[in-house]
């Protein structure tokens, strides 16, 4: 457990990726197989979930530090972190202990989830009992389920492969492997990760996805967006549309269903499954989950999307208000032959070919290629993209492979987002924001302005919050300015004098009745601080609905 | 009565018709301790600690002063002064007001922990109390300074032993010192940024023993790597930073004790080493003063205050202007 927490220090202290890389080879090299497993599974964002309610800890941590509530949140308001706070208002500890990884999570941390509450308190002195505050925090962070450390699954996939000298694809499959179903990592199962040659996880696991391609954004100002447009013959567009990326893998006569987050999301989406049944077997494909109605010659929007998601039940109205369609972009496998290595324009040919023949059902429709033949096209159909739904658009090289992440050593991808909707918006509320920004004001709510309710005498309306998009320089200056501009706080809220005002981008805009403003801005952050804009000249309520 | 008041000179003490750290140009000051936002310059008259006496020179050259060694009383418009040890910084001083049967301290900044550089924190028994509550949270328990220097020696060595210098951002009055006294200086030269000279100088002048120091021009490029630099925050991204290779920072402040403040300055190393009282250490002292009512000044003031209250005491703020230094 210490040694795990040691490595945490290690990688939180650095921003380099190679002594990130470097770091994790060394640990993995001299620790135990039982512990390299869990602590491979943490690493990559694996997840424990919903071991205790977070309440509980909070009463347990309140009762264990003796102090008043109103303490211990201004402590919490301070730290910014849950179990950072609890780790250093813990008292000290009375001895000190040596617990593997491996035996502190399945003898103390898995049977959490079972035990009553009374059983728990004591469970909790015993799982962070003898601990220094650093491996404290890590045991908490844990037992949270909110660990987090600078590293993406790629770069522990990149520690792996150095460790094993395996290719970082290979170790990426092995990775999906290892993380896929509902086992929890053993020994066994890290041995097999990190075993010389090939151990086919799809002979063990025949519902396995490849990794996900992913693009490179791409801005209007971008020289290689300059070089695309003049020479768009290379290059394959389709509208980038804003559904659910996904994978659906037809074998050994069985359907899964995987979104980009490697989620199975089979049980969401039954009709696809059904229909899918009628490919043929030895099929991947590569696509987007979108709602669409039939009478309609756009999906609908991301939000109606999102009614289908996060259900355990789905009614049959459900099912009959938001249809789904299985938007296609790639073949991936073709009659049980890989054939990520082939072009594109090879893939799209056969993929072609495998929708529009007979009897594949309607629910798959074939993304379709926008048809450009010059830069002039091309900027005319990103400019139309809104009127597709679609978020603008996706850019493929003609010859390029089916590559794994972000990279671009298979063939570039870019994705052109349509530039955000903007408005000009006053911040009014400000809170304290977490990790990095703990203790200082970061996270905002901005506010416009509208007469509707006294003609004449506008008032300001939240609209939106927003946390990001400002530089560091920029939030310390702010924060600076929120302190001495406060009007009164209520919790952790501060209301402070409108003196400020932000650009505010988004990608969307709902109506809403939840909001009093009834509108919902969708990914709303601050493109820049307007320290131009006095606050009078703000946009007003009806410049944003006639957004809608 | 009251002993002390806030005017917006500072705080003043009526009977004595004097000033204790004020703010602004005054008559006549008592000073607790030379740091800028505790010592200024343009008063006419100055009461200082004997310790502190080189330490003030250094900053702001020759001033009308008065020295007292800490113990030693004197009276002024009958209201009786004596300086204590506050264990905070060289010099550094509690200022004990006795007048018509009552005692009030002032207590300016101050630490329990072990500073081989200044006398340390003596409590002073009496019935009002201020302080200050730079920590005052439960969060900031500091770890023992003796394995905070021991991890600070072992950074530096690994990282000479890799090639690599050591920038260690750090106060340039108190924390720096406090940080030479600890420092193992069998690892490699100790090259400090110009701000230190004349505190150290000061420093030693008064008595207290340092490790020989060198400034930058005065070290072979070999050396660099194998050297401690001591530099103040502010010198981060500044041009002198240019003269080292690669380099480890690290930075030293109670504040460390909080992850976010440590990414936030984005060093590799947050080491916590604080001038001021922990939340404990700002218990202990008031407890230990007996005192009844207390009076915060800076820092966190609103949480101290409530617990105090509802333990018991008599608490109030006075708003100064302290506290705007680096920790």
């Amino acid at each position: 457990m210490r040694a795990f927490a040691d490595l945490y220090q290690t990688l939180d202290r650095t921003t380099s990726s190679r002594l990130k890389v470097a770091a994790m080879v060394e640990y993995f090299g001299r620790i135990k197989e039982d512990d390299a497993a869990w602590a491979v599974y943490f690493l990559a964002g694996g997840k424990i979930k919903r071991l205790l309610p977070i309440a509980h800890l909070r009463a347990y941590a309140q009762r264990q530090t003796g102090l008043p509530v109103w303490l211990f949140e201004e402590c919490y308001q301070t730290v910014g972190d849950l179990a950072e706070t609890i780790a250093l208002l813990l008292p000290p500890p009375q001895t000190e202990r040596d617990t593997d990884l491996n035996q502190w999570v399945t003898e103390g941390l898995l049977p959490l989830q079972s035990l009553s509450d009374e059983q728990r308190s004591s469970s909790l002195d015993e799982l962070l009992d003898g601990w220094d505050t650093n491996t404290r925090f890590i045991c908490l962070k844990l037992i949270t389920g909110g660990f987090r450390v600078g590293v993406s699954r790629l770069l522990v996939t990149r520690a792996l492969a150095q460790l094993t000298d395996l290719p970082t694809t290979q170790m990426a499959q092995r990775m999906m492997g290892y993380f896929s179903g509902r086992d929890h990592p053993t020994g066994d199962r890290y041995r097999a990760l990190i075993a010389n040659g090939d151990t086919d996880y799809q002979a063990i696991e025949p519902g396995q996805p490849y990794p996900f391609f992913l693009a490179q954004p791409l801005a209007r100002d971008d020289s290689q967006l300059q070089d695309i447009l003049s020479a768009t013959k290379s290059w394959q567009m389709e509208w980038k549309w804003d559904g659910i990326r996904a994978q659906l893998v037809c074998r050994h006569g069985d359907i899964w269903l995987w979104s980009r987050g490697e989620e199975l999301v089979s049980e969401q989406f039954p009709e696809l499954c059904e229909a899918a049944k009628s490919l043929a077997d030895g099929t991947v494909l590569d696509g987007e989950i979108l709602v669409w109605h039939p009478d309609q010659n756009v999906p609908a929007s991301f939000a109606d999307l999102q009614k289908r998601l996060g259900r355990k039940r789905l009614s049959d109205a459900i099912k009959r208000d938001y249809p789904v369609v299985f938007m296609v972009y790639d073949l991936l496998e073709d009659k049980g032959t890989d054939c990520r290595s082939q072009t594109l324009t090879e893939r799209r040919l056969a993929l072609e070919m495998l929708i529009s023949s007979h009897g594949v059902p309607t629910v798959f429709k074939l993304s379709p290629v926008v048809d450009v033949q010059d830069g002039e096209q091309a900027l005319a159909h990103h400019a139309q993209a809104r009127e597709q739904r679609a978020e603008g658009l996706m850019i493929k090289a003609q010859s390029s492979q089916y590559g794994v992440g972000r990279t671009r050593q298979a063939g570039l991808w870019f994705k052109w987002k349509l530039d955000p909707m903007s408005i000009d918006a006053v911040l009014i509320y400000a809170q304290r924001g977490h990790g990095r920004r703990a203790s200082l004001y970061t996270d905002y709510t901005f506010a416009v302005w509208d007469d509707s309710a006294s003609p004449g005498e506008p008032s300001l309306v939240p609209v939106a919050k927003a946390y990001s998009g400002l530089t560091d320089k920029e939030i310390k200056q702010i924060d600076a300015i929120l302190r001495q501009s406060t009007v009164e706080s209520f919790g952790p809220v501060r209301r402070v004098e409108p003196t400020l005002v932000f650009e505010i981008g988004f990608e969307g805009i709902l109506p809403s009745s939840r909001h009093k403003s009834g509108v919902a801005l969708r990914f709303p952050r601050m493109l820049r601080w307007r320290i131009d804009k006095p606050v009078e000249q703000a946009d007003t309520l009806a410049t944003l609905k006639a957004l809608l | 009565m009251e002993l002390v008041v806030r005017r917006p000179e500072g705080l003043y003490c009526p009977p004595g018709d004097f000033y204790i750290d004020p703010w602004r140009a005054v008559p006549r000051a008592v000073i607790t301790h030379a740091h800028a936002d505790h010592a200024r310059s343009g008063h006419a008259h100055y009461l200082v600690s004997a310790q502190s006496e080189n330490v003030l020179r250094a900053r702001f050259g020759n001033l009308p002063m008065q020295t007292l060694t800490y113990g030693e009383t004197v009276t002024l418009n009958g209201v009786c002064i004596s300086l204590h040890p506050a264990g905070h910084v060289l010099g550094s001083a509690q200022v004990r007001l006795a007048y018509g049967g009552q005692v009030w301290v002032v207590s300016g900044d101050y630490k329990l922990a072990a500073d081989p550089t200044c006398t340390a924190f003596e409590p002073v028994v009496c019935d009002t109390f201020i302080t200050e509550s730079t920590f005052g949270l439960p969060i900031y328990r500091w770890p023992e300074s003796h394995e905070v220097m021991q991890s600070i020696n072992q950074w530096w060595a690994n990282n000479a032993s890799q090639g690599r210098s050591s920038l260690l951002y750090a106060y340039a009055f108190g924390k720096g010192q406090r940080l030479l006294a600890g420092l193992e200086h069998s690892i490699g030269p100790i090259i400090t940024h110009g701000s230190f000279d004349a505190l150290n100088a000061a420093y030693r002048q008064s008595g207290v023993a340092l490790p020989e120091t060198q400034r930058v021009t005065d070290v072979s490029e070999i050396d660099k790597k194998r050297a401690l630099i001591l530099a103040p925050p502010s010198a981060a991204s500044s041009p002198w930073m240019k003269r080292f290779g690669e380099v480890s920072h690290a930075m030293v402040s109670g504040w460390m004790q909080i992850r976010g403040a440590r990414r936030r300055r984005a060093v590799d190393r947050g080491f916590v080493l604080s001038d001021h009282a922990d939340w404990p250490g700002l218990l202990t002292a008031i407890q230990a003063t007996g005192a009844e009512r207390i009076i915060v000044t800076h820092g966190n003031t609103a949480a101290l205050i409530r617990w105090l209250k509802e333990s018991g005491r008599i608490a109030q703020s006075f708003e100064t202007e302290y506290g705007e230094i680096e920790e």
